[in-house]
């Protein structure tokens, strides 16, 4: 049986580590590399490297990252943030990241999805969502909705909705981010996170709002998420790799130790 | 040296990766006569089994990986790699390389809340020591992304298994051949421990 997933996302900004709190500041905490190490030999099940910085100049700055991870880390990792085309998905698994990661561009041009997914394989293609909890309407009938730019836009789309297609159209996995949890520390959306996951076949991975062991069982369990996103409570040291997976498995969680 | 096998599918680079990081020497080759003279032959591959056939078949490279493994040179399988050096596929009802007589049939799983492709980390049960698995510990899991599976005919060439609503083949070997459905060149520490042992292999099962 497959074992639950702790995989953790590394914000990189012009190939630097940072961690978003809200969306809004962020704060440069250190080399990405160095840190994805530290987590390779502590234990993390897979990496997620998210190029915040999302502008062209910057493009060669990760793909050298992504080099870098490459040849140090030897678990799965993919790599989002800026990716446009078939052809910059093309260029960071080259690099070595296992999967590519796209949002917004998929949000803009849902044809991505389907381009990537045959160049590559659907198993390589993750499809990551910032949803956002709003009322209850005809066109938004989950009471979430899809927004971009780190929530400043909403896009009209349901989230349940945009997930089921990202699926259909050949997405091998989904992350759903909440932006009202995100950097809280104060759990995962449960509700949302299950919604989504009972409403595909394909692996969900929960993000935002991870402060505390039990967050991530609760979405493990509750929440019927396969993985796990963490980031601050490991990016400042406040518990390792090794204590959330002995609580899981305390829990009766399968993990990896 | 070892010879690390290009027929186009998927990133060899990773296995490449895993073996620079450890010290051990390889190059990657498209040429059948480079196999034919390897020390160690490692046959990875992400993708389609058709069109892995097409390119191996284009390529010359499957009569040589047929010839490399009868003249001993040991020989890893990775993932599809493992899978196309049985008979046939039923990805694409493929003829294959045929190394080891048998198949591989999908995951047709009685529990459909079991997600397809099997993606993550998952434990092994070892059957049988081999000396590419002297390493590995019982606790030890291991990265797995595939829809299809490698079924044998013999039994006996079957070293581990992984179960997921069903128990599978997932080590299979004979002679010199040894192969995993897993991916070890991003299964960690455990994965490159079994990488090491492969670069010391001299082909006896045991």
């Amino acid at each position: 049986m497959l074992s639950k997933r702790v995989i953790s996302c590394l914000d990189v900004r012009g190939g630097k580590l940072a961690k978003s709190i809200k969306f809004v500041n962020t704060q440069d905490i250190g080399d990405p590399v160095v840190t994805a190490r530290k987590y390779y030999e502590e234990g993390i099940d897979e990496l997620v490297f998210y190029d915040i910085t999302a502008s062209s100049d910057n493009r060669d700055i990760m793909i050298d990252v992504v080099d870098r991870v490459a040849s140090c880390i030897f678990i799965p990792f993919s790599v989002g943030g800026g990716l446009r085309t078939v052809e910059d998905c093309t260029k960071v698994r080259l690099a070595g990241a296992e999967k590519i990661n796209v949002n917004t561009s998929a949000v803009a041009n849902p044809d991505l999805i389907n381009e990537a997914s045959v160049a590559l394989g659907a198993q390589a293609v993750v499809l990551s969502m910032d949803v956002l909890a709003v009322p209850v309407t005809a066109q938004i009938p989950s009471g979430y909705e899809i927004v971009t730019h780190g929530g400043r836009n909403r896009t009209g789309l349901d989230a349940v909705k945009w997930a089921v297609e990202g699926q259909r159209r050949g997405a091998g996995e989904l992350v759903v981010n909440s932006i009202d949890a995100d950097g809280t520390k104060q759990g995962y959306e449960i509700k949302l996170t299950r919604m989504i996951a009972d409403a595909v076949t394909i692996p969900v991975i929960a993000s935002g709002g991870g402060g505390r062991p039990e967050h991530i069982y609760e979405v493990l369990t509750e929440g019927h998420a396969d993985a796990a996103l963490i980031a601050s409570i490991l990016h400042y040291g406040e518990y390792s790799i090794r204590q959330i997976k002995e609580y899981l498995r305390s829990r009766g969680i399968k993990v990896r130790i | 040296m070892i010879s690390i096998v290009d027929y186009g599918a998927g990133n060899l680079t990773s296995v490449k990766r895993a073996l620079d990081y450890s010290g051990i020497k390889s190059q990657i080759t498209a040429d059948p006569k480079e196999l034919l003279t390897a020390e160690r032959i490692i046959f990875p591959g992400v993708g389609h089994a058709s069109s892995a056939m097409k390119t191996l078949i284009e390529r010359g490279l499957d009569t040589a990986l047929k010839n490399a493994f009868l003249s001993g040179i040991p020989l890893l399988g990775i993932c599809l790699g493992t899978q196309i050096i049985l008979g046939h596929s039923d990805e694409g009802d493929t003829e294959c390389i045929g190394l080891i007589e048998g198949n591989c049939p999908r995951f047709d799983l009685k529990d459909k809340s079991l997600k397809i492709p099997h993606m993550g980390w998952d434990s092994i049960r070892i059957l049988r020591d081999h000396p590419v698995f002297r390493n590995v510990k019982p606790q030890d899991e291991f990265y797995f992304v595939h829809s299809y599976y490698p079924q044998p005919a013999d039994k006996s060439t079957i070293i581990a298994l992984c179960e997921y609503g069903t128990e599978f083949p997932v080590v299979i070997g004979t002679r010199n051949l040894i192969a995993t459905q897993f991916h070890p060149e991003k299964s960690g520490p455990a994965g490159l421990e079994i990488l090491k042992s492969f670069s010391s292999w001299d082909g006896s099962p045991c």
